[in-house]
């Protein structure tokens, strides 16, 4: 009893490490209040700095769609081509006022397509291979195999598809059908590159499925490709999906691969656009060709590179946002 | 001739590893046709690890290894021409955690029979309609067959998760604590409906819960640990099976000093 009076009393200080209150703790006997408020510049300043960082981001979309969206009205409203005109003519010819987008947008889609149809069976089958059959050594000499042709620069890709998948292609369906330059090669390239993305992300959504489920199907009789097809790749399907558009992404904006080895000039529309045999001159490709050139300021053709920027932003846009309805209606969600 | 035999599985000399790490040695043990048969014993004494290798579930986890014999129908479960697939579509299981599919009511019951192949849509209803009136869930569920599985609560989810494994009409059926996620008036339901399986099926449950044992079981094996001191502050642990009786003997007349620490809650 009598202890328990001491101790309120008596100033706290007396039993205390010297250098705790030296330090930041004000002292129990402090006649002002202890328990105020401080101020604390240090967090403030991180905590600004972080905010810019997250807004940079999004200042820097919105100047980027600015720049396209203003730089485009320019071009349009140059007179040269109307809206109709830019999606409906056959051409893009630049020195003979014909500014027809098709030509442009059909070999991004000839090459998107080629490269898809390799990237996303290798690399789901890839994934389901790392996270579903390989024993852990094997995939620990695997994975970081085909994460380095993720790092492989694309130039040296576009090399690739000119010097040895072109001259393959030839030598498989004949001179005269293989053009030098195609859109197959780079497209298959181009799947070759983006396969490792693919691989890594699918393979992330398929090991968050959780074991549970696995185990509930193989308690059923599943055999494992059952449980594969039936249980994981349904559950991890958003994951799967969200790595496909990222491969679309990339091979649309994909841009040196397409430049060496598509082909150097716009294919003429109901002629061999489309033709993954054919050269073809994709939208990024184009871009590169001109403005590596001297091209004048505010000349329309300067302009009109922006018009086929714009187009490129809206069309990652869209399927960004397909894919967002798709995942949302089709994955089943686990947790 | 399911009728006439006295053991739906038998153990035998049975030791289970982990990688180099022993977990349980030495167990035999005969589990009887057509009765409830309940594993109880402290935590890390491997009743689930025993309880793992009668369907062959330890096959998934890397590094697992079962020696000696699990007998069911007078073949061996780890004979070199078992089909870890057919053991479990015989010997289904039911877990701790319900596990229902991210898919619907209908469509996880019928996961099992559309395995075997069953496709024609009039007989998955009358097996999806069968396998949830057996478990108890029918009555909650018939009107709305296509919702998720899991929207159910707990208790619901676990009961679907045990129709979905009596829709193949596996002869035994392993629960590794099922009612551990559940609260009170859903174990009640579980160990209700199990009650009536066992007129159908042999069961096999894990449990931690001493009076579950003593309510539901006709026998009780009580599993403990065995440690020995390797070397110098590393220690070796693993489980055995110390008693297998009748519940009530067990419960009533424990023949081990042990059996009958572990029943009064002295440790464990």
């Amino acid at each position: 009893m009598s202890n328990r009076n001491l101790s309120i009393t008596t100033p706290l200080d007396i039993g205390r490490d010297p250098r705790l209150l030296n330090a930041r703790l004000k002292r129990q006997d402090s006649t002002e209040p202890i328990l105020t408020k401080q101020a604390r510049p240090g967090e403030m300043l991180i905590r600004a700095f972080l905010l810019f960082c997250g807004l940079l981001s999004v200042f820097t979309t919105i100047g980027i769609v600015v720049v396209l969206g203003s730089e485009s009205l320019l071009f349009f409203n140059s007179g040269v081509a109307t809206l109709t005109e830019f999606f409906t003519a056959t051409r893009w010819q630049p020195q003979a006022g014909e500014f027809g987008i098709m030509p442009l947008l059909s070999a991004t889609i000839t090459t998107s397509i080629v490269a898809m149809f390799v990237a996303l069976p290798l690399g789901l089958g890839a994934a389901i291979y790392l996270g579903e059959y390989a024993r852990p050594n094997v995939r620990a000499t695997l994975k970081p195999i085909l994460e380095i042709l993720a790092g492989i620069p694309t130039v040296v890709y576009g090399y690739f598809a000119l010097t040895f998948m072109t001259p393959l292609l030839r030598g498989m369906f004949g001179q005269d059908t293989v053009q030098i330059y195609n859109n197959a090669a780079a497209g298959l390239v181009m799947g070759v590159m983006i396969l490792p993305t693919i691989a890594s992300m699918s393979e992330d959504a398929l090991s968050a499925v959780p074991r549970s489920l696995r185990e509930a199907s193989y308690g059923l009789g599943a055999t494992r490709f059952e449980t594969i097809t039936k249980v994981v790749l349904p559950a991890a399907l958003s994951g799967i999906i969200a790595a496909f558009l990222l491969g679309v992404s990339r091979a649309v904006g994909e841009t040196m691969i397409v430049a060496l080895a598509a082909g150097a000039g716009p294919c003429v529309l109901g002629d061999t656009c489309f033709n993954p045999f054919a050269a073809g001159e994709t939208m990024t490709g184009h871009i590169a060709r001109i403005s590596g050139g001297d091209l004048s300021y505010n000349s329309v053709d300067y302009n009109s590179l922006f018009s086929i920027g714009l187009t490129l932003f809206v069309f990652t846009l869209l399927l960004n946002l397909i894919s967002r309805s798709v995942s949302k209606r089709f994955r089943e969600v686990y947790q | 001739m399911t009728t006439n035999r006295a053991y739906a599985v038998e153990l035998k000399d049975v030791n289970i590893y982990y990688g180099e790490k022993l977990a349980v040695k030495d167990v035999n043990l005969s589990i009887a046709h057509q009765k409830i048969t309940a594993f109880i014993g402290p935590s890390g004494c491997g009743k689930s690890t025993v309880l793992r290798s009668i369907n062959r579930m330890n096959d998934l986890i890397p590094g697992a290894k079962v020696e000696g014999d699990v007998v069911y129908r007078s073949q061996s479960l780890y004979g070199r021409d078992i089909d870890a697939v057919e053991v479990r579509r015989r010997i289904g299981m039911v877990f701790q955690k319900p596990n229902p599919f991210p898919k619907s009511i209908y469509d996880n019951v019928a996961y099992g029979p559309r395995l075997l192949g069953i496709r024609d849509r009039k007989v998955l209803n009358e097996i999806v309609e069968r396998s949830l009136k057996h478990s108890f869930l029918w009555d909650e569920v018939k009107g709305d067959l296509k919702k998720s599985g899991l929207a159910l609560s707990g208790g619901q989810q676990q009961r679907l998760c045990i129709a979905r494994t009596i829709a193949v009409e596996p002869d035994v059926i392993l629960m590794d604590e099922p009612c551990s996620a559940l609260d009170p008036i859903a174990t009640q339901a579980i160990e209700d409906l199990m009650k009536e399986l066992v007129k159908q099926y042999t069961i096999v449950i894990v449990t931690h819960n001493m009076q579950q044992a003593q309510r539901v079981s006709d026998y009780t094996a009580f599993y403990s640990i065995r440690k020995e001191v390797e070397t110098e502050g590393k220690e070796k642990r693993w489980g055995v099976l110390v008693e297998y009786a009748p519940t009530e003997t067990l419960f009533n007349q424990p023949s081990h000093e042990e059996t009958e620490r572990y029943i009064r809650g002295e440790f464990g």
